[in-house]
């Protein structure tokens, strides 16, 4: 439920590790896909566009009606119901997959739209400076300060059975603010940069700038900082469903949580109702945060859990490795006494 | 002095914003709320209560939304947040004076005590890079993945039952009366252990990862390879040197996602009928209780605020920098 501070704001002050025109012209083919090279993100995108599949072909590969009642009540899984039934009969399974659509149509649309709000909002503020920075900062510390999700279940309760757009346009109004200040703070730091200061030399516009030469420089955490707000945004729409806010005429994980609370699941051991919505939930939670960490190593190679950090030397010792250092690895024949807490006995 | 000023200003110029914000929202209601309420307790309300509370939602037309708003901070100035329906005729800051200590409790002591650790864990696994601890990071992502509805809906099922140590609900044994006596006090700590560890196990893994982030971005930091050279013991280097200086983003990121922390929480109250704001909040929301929803959001956003200055005052001692200036 939380968003777990990315490390992308905290690597930008003067560090330029990040968002330095990287690819040398020649070699840019070759490097575009390296982001995928990385295993995190690999995973992550899998996954995600498992989910994905599943949110377009669900209701129609679903094998029965979520909706049908049968005379299979409260039946644990078994080869006829993968994931059980619940008390009035109906499939869990095919549940799961037709909720799928609209979890991810929320998660999606909220993201894009937060983004999209961040961008304007975070990359005019830290661009223009000045008064409109002011007022813009603060506008976003706000919403940020603002516990967000009892604001999302108070706003959404107005709303007699509120549809899953309108879900969407709640979270992705009041979720922009985390993406907007990291922006800006990017923003801030690329304005002064050599290349943008020639751009404004060679009289370009101002939007073309924004547009051409800094945008393409904040992709990198453009694109963190939508993964996050779909991770918010799905969390929110299922906890709105879960405690019964949003419709509960349509299926998605929240709904299927909502009537396992309600039907005392718990209570009558009926496990099966409750732990793969709940499943599905967090790989897909897990998913999107890989694909982060993925960004995050991207962006700062120094995040990156660099394989074997223990070195065997020709003379049988262990040496750590350790950041900022580079041991000495003496010759055999003439042993160098290495500071104690670098070597293993 | 002046750090700590700007930010009292920047928090009273939110607890404004916020206060309008909760003066707007019942305006939105669509209809009448109130003729719903009295055509559901049918001759039950007096007319008074009836004209007070179409004051409170602004259906009251003689006045323009000027007057209203002047009438609506002079009713807070006075701690009136209205009358409660769920719990009618209750008035709503009876209602959040009993639940807060519980939520205080319950969602305060958890958030502090996770962070702690996290942090804690966050300089270990970041300053032991590259060994077994990387591999149990993938594995925190997925805690902090779980809702923590969902988690606490599993520890009910798991841990309790009939013949259980743990109870499944409320906050207190029934029969018992809120006392600091002999009988009260283990009760309420015996139903407050399985709420409390739900919530450290998922929020403490987004702790330990964004510190051990910024352990691993600060020790390859020049000033560490002098501690170094220097000939420092390694704890001392890890402590003193590297950890005191990551820890200072992760303080100011403490502060500004306590919103998102505290309202996950809320979540953790509902499963567990844990009698504090998140759990009135639910039924507030079940009865259409606007008067009982505004005045816990209004509690909620202060609170965070009030955590948020803390949290300011604590990274001033951390960070001489900001005395200076």
């Amino acid at each position: 439920m939380t968003i777990s501070p990315s490390s992308i704001e905290q690597v930008i002050p003067g560090q330029g590790a990040m968002a330095q025109p990287s690819a040398a012209p020649g070699r840019a083919k070759r490097r575009r896909f390296r982001f995928v090279a990385n295993a995190k993100a690999a995973t992550g995108l899998v996954i995600l566009g498992v989910y994905c599949l599943f949110a377009v072909i669900g209701p129609w590969v679903a094998p029965y009606d979520p909706d049908a009642r049968s005379a299979d009540v409260l039946q644990a899984p078994s080869a006829r119901h993968w994931f059980g039934t619940t008390h009035l009969g109906q499939d869990i399974f095919s549940q799961i997959l037709v909720g799928a659509r609209s979890v991810m149509v929320v998660g999606l649309l909220a993201g894009v739209l937060a983004t999209i709000l961040s961008i304007l909002i975070g990359v005019t503020a830290g661009y223009i400076g000045g008064v409109p920075d002011e007022g813009l900062s603060a506008l976003s510390n706000v919403f940020l300060v603002i516990p967000a999700l009892p604001l999302i279940i108070i706003v959404t309760s107005i709303v007699e059975q509120a549809s899953d757009t309108l879900v969407a346009l709640i979270i992705g109004l009041t979720s922009w603010a985390w993406g907007a200040r990291v922006l800006r703070a990017q923003t801030l730091s690329l304005r002064r940069r050599d290349y943008v200061e020639a751009a404004r030399a060679t009289g370009e516009r101002t939007w073309r700038i924004i547009l051409f030469e800094i945008l393409p420089n904040l992709t990198a955490i453009i694109a963190s900082g939508f993964v996050g707000t779909v991770i918010f945004a799905v969390m929110s729409e299922i906890t709105l469903a879960f405690i019964g806010i949003s419709s509960i005429s349509s299926w998605n994980w929240g709904t299927i949580l909502f009537w396992a609370q309600g039907q005392q699941a718990l209570a009558q051991g009926a496990w099966w109702w409750f732990v793969p919505a709940g499943l599905a939930i967090a790989l897909l939670g897990t998913a999107l945060a890989l694909i982060n960490f993925g960004i995050d190593e991207f962006v700062s190679p120094r995040l990156r859990s660099a394989g074997k950090t223990r070195i065997r030397t020709a003379d049988g010792r262990t040496v750590r490795m350790r950041v900022g250092f580079t041991p000495v690895l003496a010759p055999a024949s003439r042993p160098v006494p290495a500071p104690r807490e670098e070597v293993a006995p | 002095m002046r750090f700590l000023l700007q930010r009292t200003a920047f928090y009273l110029f939110t607890a404004w914003a916020a206060i309008t914000l909760n003066f707007f929202i019942p305006r939105l209601v669509p209809g009448d709320p109130v003729q719903s309420l009295i055509s559901r307790n049918q001759g039950r309300i007096s007319a008074d209560a009836i004209e007070s509370l179409r004051v409170l939602f602004g259906l009251d037309s003689n006045e323009n939304i000027w007057e209203q708003y002047l009438d609506y901070w002079g009713q807070l100035l006075h701690g009136d947040l209205g009358l409660s329906f769920t719990f009618f005729p209750t008035p709503v800051s009876t209602v959040i004076g009993d639940s807060l200590p519980w939520t205080v409790g319950l969602v305060g002591i958890t958030t502090i005590i996770s962070f702690l650790l996290g942090t804690a864990l966050g300089v270990g696994a970041g300053w032991r890079r590259g060994s077994w601890v990387d591999g149990l990071l993938p594995a925190t992502t997925f805690l902090s993945s779980i809702p923590y509805f969902w988690l606490g809906l599993v520890a009910i099922a798991v841990f309790t039952g009939p013949g259980s140590f743990f109870p499944s609900s409320g906050g207190y044994e029934a029969g018992l009366v809120p006392a600091f006596d002999g009988y009260f006090i283990p009760s309420a700590i015996k139903h407050s252990v399985l709420p409390a560890a739900t919530i450290l196990v998922s929020s403490m893994s987004g702790w330990i990862l964004s510190m051990r982030n910024m352990m691993v971005t600060v020790s390859s930091e020049d000033y560490i390879t002098v501690a170094h050279a220097k000939g420092l013991s390694e704890r001392r280097v890890a402590l003193s040197y590297a950890a005191r200086n990551a820890l200072l983003p992760n303080v100011s990121g403490f502060a500004l996602s306590l919103g998102f922390i505290v309202g996950g929480t809320l979540l953790v109250e509902i499963v567990f009928s844990y009698p504090g704001l998140g759990y009135q909040l639910f039924q507030a929301v079940g009865y259409k209780d606007y008067p009982l929803m505004q005045g816990i959001f209004l509690i909620i956003t202060i609170s965070v605020l009030v955590a948020n200055l803390l949290a300011d005052v604590a990274y001033l001692l951390l960070d001489p920098r900001t005395r200076k200036s």
